[in-house]
């Protein structure tokens, strides 16, 4: 085995942890972290591609998931923010008649 | 030099387009000016064209423009003026333009005035289109105008729903007649690749006639006939079009729509001429119209619905004159009854002003002295009609007995004797009428006799110039005018002498309608009501109108309204386009609920979906790669 199949398996094992986190916890917070594992799996195998290519585009592409990252967690906070102070609580199940 | 033809036909258009736009805010006495000044005009500028004419009787042709153009064929809107066009244009403007002026004060306090002289304009312009046109096409636009006019002038008093029916119950049966009309011109453009009136007579009458059944073609257009000219079976809506004002049952119900049947068969009279077949089927509806709308007038006690049978039975004859191939003598006929019958209307008219609008006999009588003019100008053009000599209607009268038994072309005793029982049965009810309604005692009530008045000049003045055309229109000869374009048929050697005693025959006969009407109604009128018992059976289905209203109920609408019903409201709309939508749309909505389902709310089954429907696009990509 050598260190890129390394590292994409363990792209692959946070992204699933993090999906795993997501399907099963209820704290809307652990699934927001979880989020971001799904997000760092996926930025590690780019950049472990990448560099078994030998180009940057890879590289480049992880800044963009970055920022769109940081933006996306930017909203998310505040939005938990409101409704935890609405509800009392993070557990989603709370919030399931938002469906509309 | 050009000659004023599209004038003639465009005035009463203005007149209508003025009249119909801005009439009702530029006041009466505005709209009487341009409603009959504009015919007038026509009439006038008819009268050049006329002189124009002069001795030749070359027709006066005037191409208006190409209406459209195909496979090498052009379709013109072209207008013909020959001397039957002639003949029709004259009685049309002439006689419209008396009952334009008459309308003035007939119709002097409807709230309508304006537009009803927009209507009887626009009647004007597609009437002079129909007798104007050179080609079938051109006729057939004049032909459809006049009924539409015809439907907005029965239907003009649209608040009454029993008179808005009416005019709708003339324009459908117009329109199976129309069917045939439409009929006949496909098959002659079929056959001749061509819609011109001259052309179509020119090929009938040529040694080899086009590859197609003269009697086939004349049938069909005899059809369009009898709808327009209210012959059996189509002949039920005329009655019913008396539910309009009454000049308008004088000028399109009596002086000229209704004659556009006989002016359109005279005008292809190529076509009948090698068509006895055709000219057959028509004498004899023609004989049979004539004659049972004579009997059913006998019984009648509306003014106007008598005159209505007259004029169903006048054109009977007039289309008996034309199955016998005396085209010129219809068109004579319907010359004179141009005058006698529309001074008979116009004079009902002045009889219902004066009674302040009854129409039923029964409730006139003793008018002579209080309406004088009216009773004298009604009186000459009822011994015009029945055919006393030697006012007009018997010269005509005359002319078409003799050539329904002498003609070459399908004369027979049997045809005469029917035409001349028809000539005594119109004597006896036209002097019935003229009895029942000026003679005997008075029969309305107190308050009504005391208001009877005679009408104002602008209408008396009219019924006299009528009623002198009706004394005096026969001394014209028209057939003799029209034999170079309708030449009258050869004279049958075995019945040659008998000319003198067809024309005591008819003599006696309006002398004998007299008399008898003397007799029945003459003193207190108790024989006729004797009569009336002793023939109840008879009288009750002429009253009844031979119940052929009631039969075409039976046999036509109601089956019709059956099935528009049950099988086109309840089986097509409601179960089949209704059904099939409300189907569909109950179908979108269940599978909406059932998806619906799946939107619970709940953030991880989302996940889940969203995760699992990737996997599958995945999984589904890598087999097929």
């Amino acid at each position: 085995m050598d260190k890129t199949q390394l590292l994409v398996a363990l792209g692959v094992a946070l992204f699933a942890a993090g999906f795993v986190g997501i399907v099963v916890r209820r704290n809307a917070l652990v699934m927001l972290m979880c989020m971001e594992l799904m997000l760092n799996g996926v930025n590690l195998t780019l950049v472990s591609f990448a560099q078994r290519m030998g180009s940057t585009e890879g590289a480049v592409l992880v800044f963009l998931v970055f920022v769109v990252g940081a933006a996306e967690i930017a909203i998310a906070i505040p939005i938990l923010l409101l409704l935890a102070r609405a509800r009392r609580t993070l557990d989603v199940e709370a919030y399931a008649d938002l469906k509309g | 030099m050009t000659h004023p033809l599209l004038a003639i036909v465009l005035l009463p258009l203005l007149g209508f387009l003025v009249n119909g736009l801005v009439g009702r805010r530029l006041g009466p006495r505005f709209v009487s000016l341009v409603g009959c000044g504009l015919p007038i005009a026509a009439f006038a500028l008819a009268v050049k064209c006329f002189v124009d004419l002069g001795a030749t009787g070359a027709p006066i042709v005037d191409r208006v423009y190409v209406w459209a153009a195909f496979d090498g064929k052009e379709f013109d809107v072209a207008l013909a003026f020959d001397r039957l066009s002639a003949v029709m244009t004259l009685i049309v403007t002439g006689v419209g333009s008396l009952i334009h002026v008459y309308s003035i004060g007939y119709m002097k306090d409807d709230r309508g005035y304006a537009r009803y002289f927009a209507y009887l304009n626009v009647f004007l312009f597609f009437m002079l289109m129909l007798v104007l046109g050179k080609s079938l096409l051109v006729m057939f636009v004049g032909w459809e105008g006049v009924g539409l006019a015809s439907y907005l002038l029965i239907g003009f008093w649209f608040e009454d729903a029993a008179k808005a029916r009416a005019g709708i119950k003339a324009f459908i049966t117009n329109r199976v007649g129309d069917a045939g009309f439409l009929l006949g011109m496909f098959v002659l453009y079929q056959a001749l690749g061509t819609l011109d009136m001259a052309t179509i007579n020119a090929a009938f009458a040529s040694a080899t006639p086009p590859a197609v059944s003269a009697s086939l073609v004349g049938i069909l257009l005899f059809i369009g006939a009898t709808g327009k000219s209210a012959q059996i079976p189509l002949h039920v809506w005329l009655p019913d079009a008396m539910a309009g004002p009454t000049p308008v049952s004088a000028l399109i119900h009596a002086a000229t729509m209704v004659t556009a049947g006989v002016y359109m068969t005279a005008r292809l009279s190529g076509i009948y001429m090698i068509a006895p077949e055709a000219s057959f089927v028509i004498a004899v509806i023609g004989v049979a119209t004539a004659f049972f709308a004579a009997t059913i007038a006998l019984v009648q006690t509306d003014i106007k619905k008598v005159l209505a049978y007259s004029t169903i039975s006048q054109l009977g004859l007039m289309f008996v004159a034309i199955g016998v191939g005396a085209y010129g003598v219809a068109v004579f006929h319907l010359y004179t009854h141009a005058f006698f019958k529309a001074c008979l209307f116009l004079g009902a008219g002045s009889v219902i002003h004066a009674l302040g609008g009854e129409q039923d006999l029964r409730k006139m009588g003793g008018l002579a002295r209080r309406i004088p003019v009216t009773f004298a100008t009604f009186a000459i053009a009822t011994a015009a009609i029945a055919g006393i000599p030697p006012l007009a209607g018997f010269f005509s009268k005359d002319e078409i007995l003799w050539f329904a038994l002498a003609s070459e072309r399908g004369g027979s005793a049997w045809l005469f004797a029917a035409a001349s029982l028809t000539a005594l049965l119109t004597a006896f009810y036209m002097f019935r009428l003229l009895w029942l309604a000026f003679l005997g005692a008075p029969r309305m009530d107190a308050e009504t006799a005391h208001h009877v008045h005679e009408s104002p000049p602008s209408m008396t003045i009219v019924l006299a110039i009528l009623a002198l055309g009706s004394a005096v229109g026969g001394f014209v000869a028209v057939p003799h005018y029209l034999e170079p374009l309708l030449p009258l048929p050869e004279i049958r050697a075995a019945v040659a002498h008998l000319e003198p005693a067809v024309i005591a025959v008819s003599v006696i006969l309006g002398f004998a309608g007299l008399a008898a009407v003397a007799y029945f109604f003459g003193g207190d009128g108790r024989r006729a009501e004797a009569a009336e018992r002793r023939f109840a059976g008879v009288h009750r289905v002429l009253s009844g109108k031979y119940y052929v209203d009631e039969l075409y109920d039976r046999l036509l609408t109601r089956p019709l309204a059956w099935v528009s019903e049950r099988v086109f409201l309840v089986l097509g709309d409601r179960v089949l386009l209704d059904g099939s939508l409300h189907g569909l749309a109950g179908l979108a909505r269940r599978t909406a609920g059932a998806f619906a389902r799946v939107q619970t709310g709940n953030l991880q089954l989302y996940v889940f979906l969203a995760l699992a429907g990737l996997v599958a696009a995945l999984a589904w990509a890598a087999l097929h790669v």
